[in-house]
């Protein structure tokens, strides 16, 4: 018998073996007999009209099968991709929601929007018979960036959508914040980009499709983050086939970060082609081809005011928002600049009045949809940096302007302005704590060694809140959700006593095999080593939402739970029935099943044996099987949060930026596995910096063309550039969740980049500088600190 | 053309057109999938192999580099059921998440830990500048790679 790993423990992973012996099961190491290969021609233009597609002399070419275009879509009647959320503008009226094509009809909206699909017997033969497809564009022009894109006179994506605009969105009180403003001592300003990024998992995106006609049978191995949705939409909305003639598998998935959270167009066109050419047909994204086609995030550009009064109290948050939707709604597009970024701009602070206008604008860019943090991100980063700017101005520590205006433990749950009521949480606490791990008091030495070495250090503050575990389905439904947010989880128990449980979420690097196994170890009082945990594949698990708003634990986590409590009450009717007593007897403590009071007693194992090879059964009223189901809906969202310290030093000669200390002390709730949070933290923390210090993803305003289109030109963090983290949690459980559990994917990401703006502002301070828009690349911090310091020629 | 090289300890003879990546000639050929591609530039590092002991960038090599060589991939290093030091020590300082840039980065770090059966942080995260890791900001991946260079000089010492 191997040994109970509940919650608190932290066991090595179960899924480490498979990877680090090469033997992972990716979408792209999939093979299948007959197995042909495709290649997707995308546009060269960010706008154009499509008059025209000669296909010829591609199918004329050595090994190739077949062409298609969104001519043939259209004549199969497809569906065009949905999106999954319908937001209502401030006058009422729902947003624009011009289709998004499988294939571009009549126009091609950003660079990378899919033209043809080209299949042929190789990969080889597929890339040359694509080269040979002549497409007939008249380029039109093109605007990329939201204020542009707004202006009068901008090149419009959609007769539909006039002016460019989807949305014209809000949330808050706006009399109520135009009162607090009227009586503000202090109105801080700021405007400010929260800057353009792709997520680059580093699994490129995949897909394999199969049909068998003797069947009727689609197969779709797929990198996504919900196979059970693309399902759902691929084979209702879309391709218009019988669902339970779909499978879609998601193996072994190589990140997703929100990346591989959608239903693209590629999953529905390869599984559509599948059967037309009779044939398996594989397609592996090149990097490049992700850059275009994989879903950015972020694109924000924000003017927002805070009111403060004599004492720093806060009054007042008024913000204006342009979100950048790019070319077309993704999945959940709409859903990301508004739901899940407006209701965070209370952050950890009594506020009392906050009014957020978001306009979601077209551009000729890829669609923008949810990336690690999703909205949360663009909030923290705001609500952040006013504070450090609202700080300077009034000639009050940061710290200190934080500390006045936090929201005491003693006031959760907590309502804020912005409709979102925190259950828990100790936002006071986290940043004693941070204070403390980040020897904030040995900072001025830390300052001076540096001056004295011609380098300038700053420290900055970041302490946040955000939303995670989406989604309770009341409240997403009237934030205009098309479909409710539940997660399941069955528990089977074999007759061994050993389980397996499916469960509709799904593990791309968070160790769900792990920390699942610890919840039903812990649980059912069986070996950590006797639970295995499946996931990905809709033939297996009953239904799932999947993995994405750090929801795994929050629901999935809460959905097995409940499963287990399940299997818990089933078992004592057996334990009654064998040990001949009463029901309301039976205990169930650590693995054994006891008749109270008396030394007689079952264990797990003999129970789920008798479960299912009874010989006395008492079939009326007990049904043989140990098996149980179970969905969780939240009721409220979970609020992690905390404080994040960091410490930069800026070489001024070169304009670099060095993070010398990071702290992070994160409430996630109750930590079920502590190793698998700090590595969640870790990863976090560094795509934040990410962000923060060198991503962006730009756009040529002129062209169109993406800028930053390979890993040559958009810069990732990497092991020589990130910094050595000290992460820690302080935990307030959650308050409606079984387990206490609020969610750790996200926190890392979105707590981090204002706390390395706000230090990288710091450190400049001195200078002048009240404000930096990411990313703080050498170029601009160099440029920052020249034009702050060179005297003008004309002056 | 033919191809004579060591795989894995085990001599192998291929014959495939000389523009062939060997990157390709893992994954398609042979059916070594654990040897991964992650992008097309060089950059990522996904795809490192050790040629004669030298960690490579499998998809900027060609088949024909082989002959006569040593070549070992991810699959390569356990011995049965018992897992190379450096594989060790990914799983126990949990160096890994999706596990896709993992057998890169063990492949880099084996390479840099038999000439450096100490190095320090700063030389570890150096060392790993070519690899490109999404998942776990480096920090594990690093203290793996320190450890694992501990156990790979213990078991040369031990062997000694």
């Amino acid at each position: 018998m191997g040994a109970i790993n509940g919650v608190g423990a932290a066991p090595l992973r179960k899924e480490d073996l498979r990877f680090l012996t090469g033997r992972g099961n990716y979408v792209a190491d999939i093979k299948r007999p007959n197995m042909a290969f495709g290649v997707f021609l995308r546009s060269p233009h960010a706008h154009a009209r499509l008059n025209g597609i000669d296909a010829k002399a591609a199918l004329a070419a050595p090994g190739a099968l077949a062409v298609l275009t969104g001519e043939d879509v259209a004549a199969d009647g497809l569906g065009s991709l949905p999106c999954g959320w319908g937001i209502v503008g401030k006058d009422g009226q729902p947003m624009k929601e011009p289709p998004f094509p499988l294939m571009a009809q009549g126009k091609v909206r950003f660079v990378g929007d899919i033209v043809a699909f080209v299949i042929a017997d190789t990969l080889d033969e597929a890339r040359a018979a694509a080269e040979l497809v002549e497409v007939d564009y008249e380029p039109l022009p093109a605007v990329v960036g939201v204020l542009d894109a707004i202006a009068p006179g901008a090149p419009q994506l959609f007769d539909e959508a006039p002016g460019n605009l989807c949305c014209d969105w809000a949330l808050g009180d706006e009399a109520a914040t135009e009162a607090a403003f009227a009586k503000a001592a202090h109105v801080a300003k700021l405007s400010l980009t929260n800057n353009r990024l792709i997520g680059n998992p580093m699994e490129p995106r995949a897909a394999l499709a199969e049909y068998n006609p003797g069947t009727g049978h689609y197969t779709l191995h797929s990198t996504s983050q919900f196979p059970h949705v693309v399902r759902w939409l691929m084979s209702a909305l879309v391709l218009k086939i019988p669902e339970q003639k779909v499978r879609v598998v998601a193996p072994d998935v190589g990140g997703g970060f929100g990346v591989k959270q959608f239903l693209y167009g590629e999953e529905a066109i390869i599984t559509w082609a599948a059967r037309k050419v009779g044939v398996p047909v594989k397609w592996v994204a090149e990097r490049q081809e992700g850059f275009v086609s994989d879903r950015h995030g972020r694109d924000h550009v924000t003017e927002a005011e805070l009111a403060l009064d004599e004492t720093g109290k806060f009054l007042g948050f008024r913000v204006h928002t342009l979100a950048n939707m790019g070319g077309y709604l993704s999945t959940f597009g709409p859903n990301i600049p508004t739901n899940l970024y407006a209701p965070l701009l209370s952050g950890v602070y009594t506020t009392p009045a906050i009014y957020c206008n978001v306009k979601v604008v077209f551009t000729n860019t890829v669609p923008v949809d949810a990336y690690r943090g999703a909205g949360r991100p663009e909030a923290t980063f705001l609500v952040e940096r006013i504070v450090d700017v609202a700080a300077a101005e009034m000639g009050i520590d940061c710290v200190e302007l934080r500390r006045r205006n936090m929201i005491p433990a003693s006031a959760f749950p907590y309502q804020t302005p912005v409709l979102v009521e925190y259950d828990s949480g100790d936002p006071v606490a986290c940043l004693d704590k941070a204070q403390e791990n980040a020897d904030v008091a040995g900072f001025a030495a830390r300052k001076a060694a540096s001056a004295a070495n011609g380098k300038l250090r700053g420290l900055g503050y970041s302490t946040y809140v955000e939303a995670c575990g989406l989604a309770p389905s009341r409240m997403a439904g009237r934030l205009g959700a098309r479909g409710g947010l539940y997660e399941s989880a069955t528990v089977r128990v074999h007759p061994t006593g050993q389980i397996t449980v499916l469960i509709g979420t799904h593990n791309h690097g968070q160790g769900h095999e792990t920390t699942f196994a610890q919840i039903v170890s812990e649980r059912l009082g069986v070996p950590f080593d006797s639970v295995d945990v499946v996931y990905g594949d809709t033939d297996r698990v009953q239904f799932g939402m999947g993995t994405y708003g750090s929801r795994s634990l929050v629901v999935g986590g809460s959905a097995l739970n409940k499963a287990s409590d399940k299997v818990i009450v089933k078992g004592k009717k057996i334990a009654a029935h064998l040990l001949e007593a009463g029901e309301r007897d039976i205990e169930f403590e650590a693995g054994v099943f006891s008749v109270a009071g008396t030394d007689r007693r079952k264990t797990f194992a003999e129970i789920a044996g008798a479960a299912y090879v009874p010989h006395d059964y008492p079939l009326e009223v007990l049904e043989p099987g140990l098996e149980e189901q179970a969905y969780y809906d939240p009721v409220n969202f979970t609020y992690p949060g905390g404080a994040h310290i960091c410490e930069v030093e800026i070489d001024p000669d070169t304009g670099v930026v060095k993070i010398e200390r990071y702290t992070g002390v994160d409430d996630v709730g109750t930590v079920i596995n502590p190793m698998i949070v700090e590595g969640q933290l870790h990863g976090g923390v560094v795509q934040g910096i990410g962000q923060a210090l060198c991503e962006a993803a730009v756009y040529d305003v002129e062209t169109g063309q993406l800028v930053s289109g390979s890993l040559m030109d958009y810069c990732m963090p990497r092991a020589d550039t990130s910094p050595r983290m000290d992460v820690s949690t302080h935990s307030t459980p959650c308050a409606h969740t079984p387990l206490g559990v609020k969610g750790c994917g996200e926190v890392g990401t979105i707590g981090s980049p204002a706390a390395v703006m706000n230090a990288v502002v710091d450190a400049l301070a001195h200078l002048g500088v009240t404000h930096v828009d990411m990313p703080a690349t050498p170029n601009r911090i160099w440029r920052v600190i020249q034009n702050a310091t060179l005297p003008r020629a004309a002056e | 053309m033919k191809i004579a090289f060591k795989l894995n300890g085990r001599s192998k003879t291929v014959d495939v057109p000389p523009a062939t990546l060997v990157c390709d000639l893992l994954r398609e050929n042979l059916g070594l999938t654990g040897t991964h591609v992650g992008c097309d530039t060089s950059q990522c590092g996904a795809c490192v192999v050790l040629l004669d002991g030298e960690a490579v960038k499998s998809c900027t090599l060609i088949a024909p580099a082989l002959e006569g060589k040593v070549l070992t991939t991810i699959e390569g290093l356990a011995k049965g059921d018992k897992l190379h030091p450096m594989q060790e020590a990914f799983h126990l300082n949990h160096g890994l998440q999706c596990g896709f840039c993992t057998p890169g980065m063990v492949m880099t770090a084996i390479d840099f830990a038999s000439h450096n059966p100490a190095p320090s942080e700063e030389e570890t995260r150096a060392a790993l500048e070519g690899n490109i890791c999404r998942c776990t900001g480096y920090q594990n991946i690093v203290k793996s790679v320190m450890a694992g260079a501990a156990a790979m000089a213990a078991e040369e010492t031990a062997a000694a």
